[in-house]
């Protein structure tokens, strides 16, 4: 296989991580108000992801420095064209994190009242956000010759790209919800199953409109399986919330995130960044790569060390495998 | 004011704020992890507690270097796509592998130290610390070698097709000369900072809660702290001293605006001071030592120092017409800032141990007010010191290689950086605000209690609080 194709796969494998694990704690934050009715059962849903909120960003960073180095074309258009969504997702990212970390460090509840707010927003804004860029990327954007955005942002609120951005939120939603009811105990618990069908079923219709546009948009055979695939998960995944098989409607909800990902790097390929205005501008996995050499070093590095980075993570989920109930909570 | 204005000063603002938080994130991480393992080797309760009570503030703090740095990685993209389409190739590598490598390290084993505290034998929870300071500080390594090459250029060729940097020699992009000298004087710097905020710390509550029970743990640390300290200090100048002739030698005309040196002279002095006009050309009054910059640029008392106006008819020869000399006032006034600043961090840890000789407890309120200004002070040098380095390197973004102006983004218009950087700026000056309180109030309410029992048995798992919660 060419090194292109490989980075063109990292770099999907990276976002697919990406948007599986930050998907479910984007839906915890979202969450929060409904799930969690008190100060201690909110304590226990952000306690559900504490300890792995920040490893499942580095996800997006890692995703960012690795399009950055394989496909630096790729990465200087699409983050200067989609410019203010972007920044609107870094702010999100902002006051998300620093609201994990300092929400409980007083005891006003005006001040856990507003870290609460901060987690919301910063949860939702993201899940809705990254919906509209991916589908935007699948879809094409106008480009120019020297490969410059030159669409101005309301050509990226196409309603193709709504669609996009209200199924993210959708799928993350039930994922989130779906994690909950995987990692807590008691009341919770059975809250976070019964919103999880109800909320997945909306997703399951969102996800279908939305795979059946992007085929008909972009289509490749692999795409298709993909959609099928990701379509079926999302439905067993569902099904086993219903029974209250939690494990596998995480299953469920994990994989159907992932192939639908997937699916659209699937119909993208081989291009990178479509243009929809001058053919010369379409971004390509050939025309926007690095250099032999220098994607040949970091294929080693990723090869090295991928593999170690997947061993530590999954053991961090092993360690904290336990779930959570207000009984854990500390008084203070 | 145009969009690249706006770019470059957004650029800066959300670097030297990326900055605060990183020296303490990188020096704090290793010594609660000394802390910690000296609580293992002599099992003596007062190392669990500063163990625990540092890395609090630790946290506060991290939280802050974590979505910062976000922003960092985004942005070269978003306000500077024509630099990154130039070197990409070359620069996005090391970035890449600075998140797979350090950023996965550190983030995944502070959730597990965090967290971990019952959930992991003691062993693996005091090497999760250890490992995430090893994350840290290797992570600070890429970047800086990624920062270097913008310095002095090194490891690739120019494609005569595309225009573009090449790379050609990754081991060379990673042995950079500057990089070498410039990660041990960042680490330097970073430990400054935090053996500062120990001390601090310390001091306020062996001065001010004197009958507390916990003073025996308060004199240590402010000692630790300074010992910390005033080996930073030395590492910093003897660092700082090898990096002056490196960067005489890439970048002479840093070196030439360091001192706002006009004409070329051999030996040259270096002026504590100056008072004069505000672009330094013509000087009123100037306290000068002399051969000093001559040694400092060269190791020679009486080597040549090149001169601006030298430089600057050198490179207009080289790279065409238009200016290469940076904005002096800046560089000259950021360099002694940064020396000064640092090195007054440097000798207020020695009053303080001075202080506490056999076993004497500090009283005096002066000290107390030095002791609290101790944190600051090296804050501010690093961020001079890094405006330094980067203005200094002006007009270039790659010294050398590409103009500033020539890599910012065409796409993105002057009314979305206004708003990108209004608004960066805005959360940013907020979030400073509280996460200052919340240092303070953390710092003040002293030590933890620790009981050091093992967890009971599992049988009311349901009921046990954790030992750690949001
Ligand atoms: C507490 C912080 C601190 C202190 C006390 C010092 N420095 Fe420093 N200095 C830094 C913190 C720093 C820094 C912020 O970390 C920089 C910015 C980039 C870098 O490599 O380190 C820096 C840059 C920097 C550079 C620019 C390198 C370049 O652009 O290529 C030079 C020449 C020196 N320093 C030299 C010194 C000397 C001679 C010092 C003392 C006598 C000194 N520094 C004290
Ligand atoms: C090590 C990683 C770093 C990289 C890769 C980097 C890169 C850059 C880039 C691309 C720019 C914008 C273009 C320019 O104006 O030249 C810039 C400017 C700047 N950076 Fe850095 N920088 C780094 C570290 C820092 C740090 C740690 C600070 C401060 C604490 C800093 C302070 C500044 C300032 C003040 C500017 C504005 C200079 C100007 O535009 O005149 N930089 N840097
Ligand atoms: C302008 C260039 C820079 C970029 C692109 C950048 C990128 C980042 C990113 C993405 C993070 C968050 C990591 C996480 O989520 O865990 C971060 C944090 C951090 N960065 Fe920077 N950074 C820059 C400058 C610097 C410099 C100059 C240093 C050190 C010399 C540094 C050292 C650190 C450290 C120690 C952290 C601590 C928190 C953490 O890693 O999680 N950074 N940086």
């Amino acid at each position: 296989m060419e090194l292109t194709t490989i980075w063109f796969l990292l770099v999907a494998v990276l976002f697919t991580g990406y948007f599986i694990l930050e998907g479910f704690d984007f839906g915890v934050g979202m969450l929060l108000p409904v799930l969690g009715r008190d100060d201690r059962e909110r304590r226990v849903l952000i306690n559900t992801i504490g300890p792995v909120w920040d490893g499942n960003e580095v996800w997006l960073i890692t995703a960012g420095g690795a399009m950055f180095a394989s496909f630096p074309e790729w990465y200087a258009t699409l983050f200067s064209g989609f410019y203010l969504p972007l920044v609107l997702i870094l702010l999100s990212l902002i006051v998300r994190g620093v609201a994990f970390e300092y929400r409980h460090k007083r005891p006003e509840v005006s001040w856990k009242r507003r870290w609460d707010a901060a987690i919301v927003v910063g949860s939702l804004l993201p899940s809705i956000l990254w919906g509209v860029a991916f589908a935007n990327i699948l879809r094409g954007v106008p480009l120019n010759a020297e490969h410059e955005y030159v669409g101005g942002l309301f050509n990226l609120l196409n309603p193709y790209a709504l669609l996009g951005g209200a199924t993210t939120l959708a799928l993350f939603l039930t994922h989130g919800a779906v994690f909950i009811a995987l990692k807590t105990t008691g009341d919770i618990r059975e809250r976070a199953g019964a919103l999880a069908v109800r909320v997945g079923v909306g997703a399951a219709v969102l996800a279908v409109g939305f795979l059946t546009w992007t085929l008909t948009i972009r289509s490749s055979a692999a795409a298709v399986v993909l959609a099928v695939g990701a379509a079926l998960a999302l439905l067993g995944g569902l099904a086993a919330a219903r029974v209250r098989r939690e494990g596998w409607a995480f299953t469920g909800t994990a994989v159907a995130i992932g192939l639908a990902v997937a699916t659209l790097f699937a119909a993208l390929f081989p291009n990178v960044l479509p243009s929809t205005l001058d053919a010369a501008g379409t971004l390509t996995a050939t025309n926007a790569a690095a250099t032999p050499y220098s994607l040949k070093i970091m294929t080693w590095v990723a090869v090295i060390f991928t593999p170690v980075v997947l061993g530590y993570q999954a053991w961090t989920y092993w360690v904290f495998r336990k779930r959570i109930g207000v009984g854990n909570i500390p008084q203070h | 004011m145009d969009a690249l204005d706006v770019a470059r000063w957004q650029f800066g603002v959300t670097t030297v704020y990326h900055f605060l938080f990183v020296p303490l994130t990188i020096g704090l991480s290793v010594l609660v992890a000394i802390l910690q393992t000296m609580w293992h080797r002599t099992g003596n309760e007062r190392y669990l507690k500063l163990t625990k009570f540092y890395g609090k503030l630790f946290l506060i703090n991290f939280a802050m270097g974590v979505v910062t740095g976000i922003v960092q990685e985004f942005q070269f993209g978003m306000n500077w796509s024509d630099y990154s389409r130039f070197v990409g190739d070359i620069f996005g590598a090391p970035l890449a592998i600075e998140a797979l490598v350090a950023f996965f390290l550190e983030s995944t084993f502070i959730g597990l130290w965090i967290f971990g505290w019952d959930r992991l034998p003691k062993r693996a929870h005091l090497a999760s610390i250890w490992a995430a300071a090893i994350g840290t500080n290797l992570s600070a390594y890429f970047i800086l070698a990624a920062n270097s090459f913008m310095q002095n250029p090194v490891g690739f060729r120019i494609n005569p097709d595309s225009g573009r940097a090449e790379l050609t020699d990754f081991p060379a992009v990673l042995t950079n000369k500057v990089a070498l000298i410039t990660f041990p004087h960042t680490l330097a710097g970073s430990f400054l900072v935090a053996g500062s905020l120990i001390v601090a710390v310390g001091l306020w509550h062996v001065i001010r809660n004197r009958d507390s029970a916990d003073t025996g743990a308060y004199r240590f640390a402010t000692k630790f702290g300074s010992w910390v300290v005033l080996v930073a200090s030395a590492a910093v100048l003897f660092t700082g001293d090898i990096q002056g002739k490196i960067m005489t030698d890439v970048q002479p005309m840093k070196m030439a605006a360091a001192e706002g040196l006009y004409t070329t002279e051999s030996p040259a002095s270096f002026s504590v001071l100056t008072v004069g006009s505000l672009d330094g050309s013509r000087e009123v009054f100037a306290l000068k030592i002399p051969y000093l910059l001559s040694y400092l640029g060269t190791g020679d008392p009486h080597g040549t120092v090149r001169g601006i106006d030298d430089l600057q008819a050198q490179y207009a020869t080289q790279y065409g017409a238009g200016s290469y000399t940076p904005i002096i006032p800046v560089t000259y006034w950021s360099f002694r800032f940064m020396i000064t600043f640092g090195l007054a961090a440097g000798a207020i840890a020695l009053l303080v141990l001075w202080s506490q000789r056999k076993g004497r407890t500090p009283r005096s309120k002066w000290l107390l007010r030095a002791g609290l200004a101790m944190p600051v002070l090296p804050l501010l040098a690093n961020s001079f010191g890094w405006i330094f380095t980067e203005m200094g390197r002006q007009p270039w973004i790659v010294f050398g290689e590409m103009l500033t102006r020539n890599g910012v983004s065409r796409s993105v218009s002057l009314a979305e950086v206004l708003t990108s950087f209004t608004a960066f700026t805005l959360i940013y000056a907020t979030l400073a605000v509280i996460e200052v309180k919340l240092l303070l109030r953390y710092a003040k309410a002293g030590v933890p209690d620790v009981n050091d029992q093992p967890p009971a048995d599992d049988t009311d798992d349901a009921e046990r609080p954790l030992a750690f919660a949001y």
